[in-house]
């Protein structure tokens, strides 16, 4: 490796050199970042630009020179509801809908995705017999493809499928879970809590890998009981990764989309449906295409995003500076 | 070494004619959505055509059906669009066709495709020529009539109605204990074939659209308590959400199904995947309370258009023509299984090829409803927004069916919504 390395490094020598010579070492640093910047401002910060032109302006066209400007209105349409807590009341009423559903999908994911991570972390921390098999089990859906997910449940949860088929063989009544706006609901979140489990459960099997085993071992001398040393120990020493667990949980359920809409389509009616799934309806597959008012939701999404990622920096340094 | 280069040059001076030869052939690109055999017919068409005409190669661009109706709009808008597609927004891409009459015989085009070249234009006043209609479909209703024939249950006669059709749909349905009796693709297309019986005018006095005339209102009623009483499968409908489609093709082949609402274009797949395993038929287009004028299915289909962003635009116009000629249409129509749309070519009639004997008839029994299709449901098809009022349509009347909505409610969005559309879509 060293042998190929060695050449490229004596043919871009002297073209640096002399680029330093010219530039200073503190100009050359931009050089190196150039490419990357490039790349960020061309795919990142220009669509975010554009989104914001697309945000204020109207029509279904898509070249910006062809869409008239309409100032605020698409944020005005979002906006103008009589009471926030009920869609019914609002212009854009399918948007308020997505809000609220995605509001409970994000509490009742990042609870039981919290609660259940840290249960089996617990459980795979301990010396178990097959520990590596049964991390390995539960890492194993974080792999797969979204899309592959929904249809596998998909396939297990409709009228006919196969959860229904055990059922009937038992002689138990059937439900057609996908017709049933709260089971198609709960379905989806439990669906996702599947899915993601692995990866948080992962952290916190990291987190609790690095808390000093003396504490422990001072604990059983002094005969605490589990629980206690549970309430006491584990759980404190714990906190700084379970508040990442717990911002990550929150951020990844904002953006939640593919394997929601894949299941359930937002259906029944509108009872699965999530911001993103409105704002790629609006944008994407609806006609005409709404791209100034799937731009401006998406702003209002960001904001949230933004909100949340501070929180989580915050919380990050505050734990790296002790 | 003289030798050598003579050679040489020889080589040199080859190449160079070659790439000339190569610059003055015209290639055209043309992005289609293979639906049966459709695409790979067009281009054995379009072979002998390019036996025809040396200097011009058409090159195919497979793309799936979600393509058309997602990227290539984006791609036109863009100005990357290929020179030719087949599409099915026949009204809503107008702004990008090209239009073929300075190129091609008008009263030729006009006197054969008639009322399908409306479709394609951006209203009564605009009278050029922008896209052969290569698939006239119509939606209409198939039934099991094994199942009709075990449950000793005549099928209802020419006139039937709507609630005919629902009526001995449950009771044959009852009697041999088949899951569904109806089911509809979930669709506003497809739902117009029971809104326009109902009296749905879909337009206002002054041409405006709308989604609440009282026919509509009364047609969404019936399907929505159709949905809750069980008559309808509820699966297809209130089992998704947003603009998603969805059919009931798999519970109609699986004999699970009495009565399913759709179209001509299944025909082919039923036959292929029914085989002999029972007997099904295509029925007359049902009736509603408007009366017989208004039993009628709603027609649509695709085309093949050219985009004025081409370089190439008489080559474009020579092709389609070409195409839209009698004995090549007639050809196209034969192998690909579908309804022509070409009055010269229907009035002969297509010696459908590969077909069974049951898609035959059922072919030739959707044929048969075309001069019946209400004008109501032309009007729609060729309405610019139609897609947005399908997919409002879709939305808002799940609502409804689910509970999330009142009908009232729904309905009042639907007005809401398009107003929306309309406004954005100026």
């Amino acid at each position: 490796m060293l042998s190929l390395i060695t050449p490229l490094m004596q043919i871009i020598e002297w073209p640096m050199r002399a680029l330093q010579r010219i530039l200073g070492p503190r100009k050359l640093a931009w050089v190196f970042l150039l490419p990357n910047l490039f790349l960020f401002g061309f795919f990142t910060f220009l669509p975010v630009i554009l989104n914001f032109f697309y945000a204020t302006t109207g029509s279904d066209h898509i070249l910006l020179e062809d869409r008239p400007y309409v100032g605020m209105r698409n944020f005005d349409e979002l906006m103008n509801c009589t009471s926030y807590l009920d869609p019914n009341s609002c212009q854009i009423d399918l948007f308020w809908r997505a809000v609220h559903n995605t509001l409970w999908f994000i509490v009742l994911q990042v609870g039981f995705m919290v609660f259940f991570s840290m249960t089996t972390a617990l459980i795979l921390n301990r010396k178990i017999r097959a520990r590596g098999f049964f991390r390995a089990v539960f890492f194993f859906p974080v792999l797969l493809s979204p899309v592959v997910v929904a249809l596998v449940w998909k396939w297990i949860l409709q009228d006919q499928g196969a959860l229904n088929a055990v059922l009937d063989h038992f002689g138990l009544q059937t439900v057609n879970w996908m017709l049933s706006p709260t089971w198609a609901f709960a379905w989806s979140v439990f669906i996702s809590v599947w899915f993601h489990m692995g990866f948080y459960t992962l952290i916190l099997l990291a987190g609790l890998q690095s808390i000093p085993r003396d504490v422990y071992e001072a604990a059983a001398m002094d005969a605490a009981s589990p629980w206690r040393v549970f309430r006491k120990i584990t759980l404190p020493l714990l906190m700084p990764t379970m508040v990442v667990v717990l911002v990550l949980s929150l951020i990844k359920g904002v953006q939640t989309f593919d394997e929601v809409y894949a299941f359930t389509g937002g259906g029944p009616g509108s009872a699965t449906t999530l911001v993103i799934q409105f704002i790629y309806q609006n944008g994407f597959a609806g006609a005409p295409r709404l791209f100034g008012l799937a731009s401006a939701a998406s702003i209002l999404v960001a904001i949230v995003l933004i909100a949340l990622t501070a929180v989580q920096l915050w919380i990050t340094r505050r734990n790296a500076n002790g | 070494m003289i030798q050598k280069r003579k050679i040489a040059a020889a080589a040199v001076a080859a190449t160079f004619l070659a790439a000339t030869a190569a610059s003055a052939e015209v290639q055209l690109r043309f992005e289609c959505a293979q639906d049966g055999n459709e695409c790979d017919t067009m281009m054995t068409i379009f072979k002998q055509f390019e036996a025809k005409h040396p200097d011009i190669k058409v090159k195919m661009d497979l793309v799936p059906y979600k393509a058309i109706l997602e990227n290539l709009p984006v791609d036109l808008a863009a100005g990357t669009g290929p020179d030719l597609a087949k599409v099915t927004d026949l009204g809503g891409l107008h702004k990008y066709y090209l239009d073929l009459s300075p190129y091609v015989e008008k009263t030729y085009w006009e006197d054969n495709f008639g009322k399908t070249l409306d479709w394609y234009r951006a209203g009564p006043q605009d009278k050029g020529i922008y896209g052969l209609q290569t698939q006239l479909t119509i939606t209409g209703a198939f039934v099991n009539k094994t199942l009709f024939d075990q449950a000793n249950v005549a099928l209802p006669g020419k006139d039937a109605t709507w609630d005919d059709w629902a009526k001995a749909s449950r009771e044959v349905a009852k009697a041999t204990g088949t899951r569904y009796p109806m089911a509809m693709d979930r669709s506003g297309h497809r739902f117009a074939g029971l809104a326009i019986p109902y009296g749905a005018t879909y337009f206002d006095a002054d041409g405006n659209p709308e989604l609440n005339d009282p026919g509509f209102a009364a047609a969404s009623k019936q399907f929505v308590a159709w949905n809750a009483d069980g008559t309808m499968d509820r699966n297809v409908w209130a089992g998704q959400g947003g603009t998603s489609y969805a059919d009931a093709t798999k519970e109609f082949v699986n004999g699970e199904l009495v009565f399913y609402y759709s179209g001509s274009w299944q025909i082919q797949k039923f036959a292929d995947q029914i085989g002999d395993a029972f007997d099904w038929e295509v029925v007359p287009a049902p009736c509603g309370p408007a009366g017989p004028g208004h039993c009628s299915g709603m027609p649509g289909g695709s085309g093949v258009v050219g985009f004025k962003s081409t370089k190439h635009p008489k080559e474009v116009a020579e092709l389609l023509n070409y195409l839209a000629q009698p004995d090549n249409y007639a050809m196209l129509e034969a192998k690909s299984l579908n309804i022509p749309a070409n009055a010269t070519v229907a009035k002969a009639g297509v010696k459908y090829e590969g077909a069974t004997p049951g898609a035959a008839k059922a072919l030739n029994a959707f044929s048969a409803q075309v001069p019946t299709i209400s004008p109501v449901g032309y009007a729609y098809q060729g309405y610019k927004n139609n897609r947005a009022m399908f997919n409002i349509t879709v939305t808002r009347l799940t609502q409804a069916i689910v509970g999330e909505l009142s009908l009232t409610e729904a309905l009042d969005r639907m007005s809401a919504d398009l107003k929306q559309a309309v406004n954005a879509a100026q």
